[in-house]
């Protein structure tokens, strides 16, 4: 057998894993790792200037590939400064194997310099960890990370090594396990046959139905058999911010996103409906708005992944535990027939539940009002210029505020993992780092990532990573001044006492991305902002960073009434409810 | 509702602390606590009282079966079971109170395991009912430490929780 070093075997066991990019930094605690990194060229190794953007790049390669992204860090800082990016992926469910170096095994406990405990710091926010105890354990360990990572409801794993675990004067027999089983994790391969059944006749039954689809949908690999289920019943259909995507966002069927800023017809249609297909999707509190009085006359199927998920805030009357793809496989294949079946009166149900959606879909609530002769860009516009500019066929990376819900709600996306969002935790600072993981895994692909002027300066510094490996990103940052999101909030619910959410200081963009050899251009007025945008776009080989002026006075709109309201109480315009 | 959550879970660094953790993260309340390994060194045993409502305990039981380590899990209070609680009780035993104290240790069928001029210590086991009866039933006076394991409990009949 072969002998290796506890840095060569990790090395060895993440090419074997098929690991092709790692994101990280180095430090002392990892100093072996690198080394043994140094000696291959399998692997390549992207240098961050932060760690915080390394998790989320490895976030953005996952979410755009589906494949686990993987990241190296040293301990102590280097490990903190990890957190924020796991606790991201920890809530959208993003398989991502997290190698963290640790102080020597015998310093353990000792306070010693640049010592944490990453286990213990991260443990709230991992699917698992572990704490690699002897070299020998490594390929076990490693193998058995990346299964936890990709299956059941995919997460983000750590693995802690203390630096001794790593030595290279020690050898070792390496052996890397092809499979692993491990007898108290076992995810389910399909949904349970008497509930699928129970299933399909409610869905052939009921009067006012909806789907409603989550980011379990994206991130399981389903979409193709949501979007035959869906055409194939000829439902309507929601998705959440993180489902975007799963089903194509221009088809008549969709309704729009769902929820807090959701649009008019789809939180109608959920309010309404007597029948609720959730599949992948968590009943988030973005989502139901008052619980008591969420989706009050429906009867309520949960397909997913996760036992937890059900039941957790909305009660199932039919839960199905399973694999989104598998589960829907079978159903598609069961419905087809009972389809072809279906009663005249039960289309004519169907066609009375499609003319009352069209009438809310007739409000056109996500219609753009502009004064005449205002010259000012409204930041939809904004998004929907750049949906013309890129043709609707980028990776769309967004941070998180305002611009992320113009983003959601102005591109429509008709494939998933093409829309790339922090939506469980909100992390400001994700945006430009995810673009580049995204930009990485699709070299030849067009990557933008929509921003604000308070979240791009919250991972600025990746602007010098992406000279170093020529990324070219287009950054089209919706600059209105002022943290949008808050300041709306604070409009709305504080008297307009803006506490803290102006910026003043901001730099010259256009100067601070040349200076680090990118392309810089600032549109002001709404005649430009079209040329400008295709303009950037056509640049493939260079980063180009878009600062469009926006009005700072627009809200993200409709917006659900709170607290107490449910999903068919909105806020439409400015001082305009329901 | 009491509940009494028994878990069977491997025997590893880190996993004690993950329920503990799930526990303090999810606001659930932990009463008592007891975990030791189980005939099969790989394994621990631990048994956990909460006092949760049927959708909270639902939540609690997968939340649990979610952690990695967990290899399976039983609420005892869904059946007939049984349930047993240690106490070590330190307390005064002068005078007359000494020949009392032994009286009601007896009629509790508690022993004493440990005697000075000035003390007695009896060690009770039952169910924690039985536990607070007794310690209603001494003089709060004479109390001078009480210790108590935690509930450790198990199915009543055949069935079995194992891998």
């Amino acid at each position: 057998m072969e002998k290796l070093s506890g840095g060569d075997m990790l090395i060895r066991a993440l090419q074997d894993e098929g690991v092709e990019y790692v994101f990280g930094y180095p430090g002392g605690a990892v100093l072996h790792i690198y080394d043994a990194l140094f000696k291959q060229n399998r692997i390549q190794h992207v240098l961050v200037r932060h760690e915080q953007a390394a998790t989320h790049m490895a976030d953005g390669y996952a979410r755009s590939t589906g494949r686990p992204g993987v990241v190296f860090v040293t301990s102590g800082p280097g490990a903190t400064n990890a957190v924020t990016g796991i606790a991201t992926a920890y809530m959208d469910s993003i398989p991502m194997v997290v190698l963290s170096g640790q102080v020597q095994s015998h310093l353990i406990g000792t306070d010693s310099f640049q010592e944490t405990d990453m286990v213990g710091i991260s443990r709230p926010v991992v699917k698992h960890s572990f704490l690699v105890r002897s070299a020998s354990e490594l390929p076990e360990t490693i193998k058995k990370a990346f299964f936890i990572a990709t299956s059941g409801r995919p997460g983000p794993v750590v693995i802690d090594v203390p630096k001794d675990v790593t030595s290279p004067t020690e050898l070792y027999d390496y052996d890397y396990p092809e499979t692993v089983s491990m007898r108290s994790y076992s995810p389910a391969t399909k949904g349970h046959t008497g509930q699928v059944k129970k299933a399909i006749k409610m869905l052939m039954s009921c009067e006012r139905p909806m789907i409603y689809s989550g980011g379990g949908v994206v991130q399981g690999n389903a979409a193709t058999q949501l979007t035959e289920m869906t055409r194939m019943l000829g439902f309507p259909i929601t998705n959440t911010l993180m489902g975007l995507g799963a089903y194509p966002g221009t088809d008549k069927q969709f309704l729009g996103m769902l929820g807090m800023h959701g649009t008019f017809e789809a939180n109608n249609a959920m309010h309404h409906c007597d029948l609720l297909l959730a599949i992948g999707a968590r009943f988030d509190d973005r989502i139901t708005n008052t619980v008591s009085k969420f989706c009050p006359y429906a009867e309520i199927i949960h397909i997913d992944i996760d036992p937890a998920s059900i039941s957790k805030t909305v009660n199932a009357d039919v839960p199905i535990v399973g694999p989104v793809d598998a589960v829907l496989d079978e159903m598609n294949r069961l419905l087809a027939p009972e389809i072809a079946k279906r009663s005249d009166n039960q289309k004519s149900l169907l066609a009375e539940w499609w003319e009352q959606i069209e009438g809310w879909r007739r409000q056109d609530c996500l219609k753009v009002l502009r004064d005449e002769g205002d010259t000012k860009i409204k930041p939809q516009e904004a998004v929907q210029a750049l949906y013309k500019a890129t043709k609707g066929d980028a990776y769309v990376t967004s941070d998180v505020g305002q611009h992320q819900m113009f983003a959601a709600l102005y591109y429509p996306f008709d494939e998933g993992r093409k829309w790339i969002n922090s939506g469980g935790l909100g992390t400001m600072g994700f945006g430009l780092p995810a673009a580049m993981g995204a930009q990485i895994a699709h070299p030849d692909d067009l990557v933008v990532c929509i921003t604000g002027e308070g979240s791009i300066q919250m991972n600025i510094q990746e602007l010098s990573t992406c000279s170093q490996y020529g990324l070219p990103i287009k950054i089209v940052n919706l600059n209105n001044g002022s943290l949008g999101m808050v300041k709306q909030w604070q409009d709305m619910i504080y008297e307009g006492r803006h506490s803290h959410s102006y910026m003043e200081s901001l730099p010259d963009f256009v100067k601070l991305v040349e200076s680090y050899g990118h392309v810089g251009f600032k549109v002001e007025t709404i005649d430009e902002l079209e040329p400008v945008l295709n303009e950037a776009m056509a640049i493939r080989n260079k980063l180009v960073f878009v600062d469009v002026l926006v009005d700072p006075s627009e809200h993200v709109y409709p917006m659900l009434v709170a607290p107490n309201g449910s999903m068919r109480d909105m806020w439409l315009r400015k001082g305009v409810r329901t | 509702m009491r509940r009494i959550i028994s878990v069977l879970m491997e025997n590893e660094a880190g996993a004690l602390s993950r329920v503990i953790g799930l526990f303090a993260q999810r606001n659930y309340n932990i009463e008592t606590l007891t975990v030791a390994p189980t005939e099969d060194e790989t394994l621990s045993r631990l048994t956990l009282t909460t006092f949760a409502s049927d959708e909270q305990v639902e939540q609690i039981t997968k939340q649990l079966n979610k952690l990695i380590e967990v290899v399976k899990l039983v609420d005892l209070t869904e059946g007939d079971h049984i349930e047993r609680e240690l106490m070590l009780i330190k307390v005064k035993a002068t005078g007359a109170q000494r020949a009392e104290m032994k009286r009601t240790a007896d009629i509790f069928r508690g022993q004493i395991i440990d005697v000075t001029q000035n003390a007695y210590t009896i060690q009770l086991a039952g169910t924690s009912d039985k536990l607070d009866a007794f310690l209603r039933a001494i003089p709060e006076a004479s109390v001078m430490e009480v210790v108590r394991s935690g509930v450790s409990g198990l199915s009543r009949g055949e069935k079995v929780l194992s891998t």
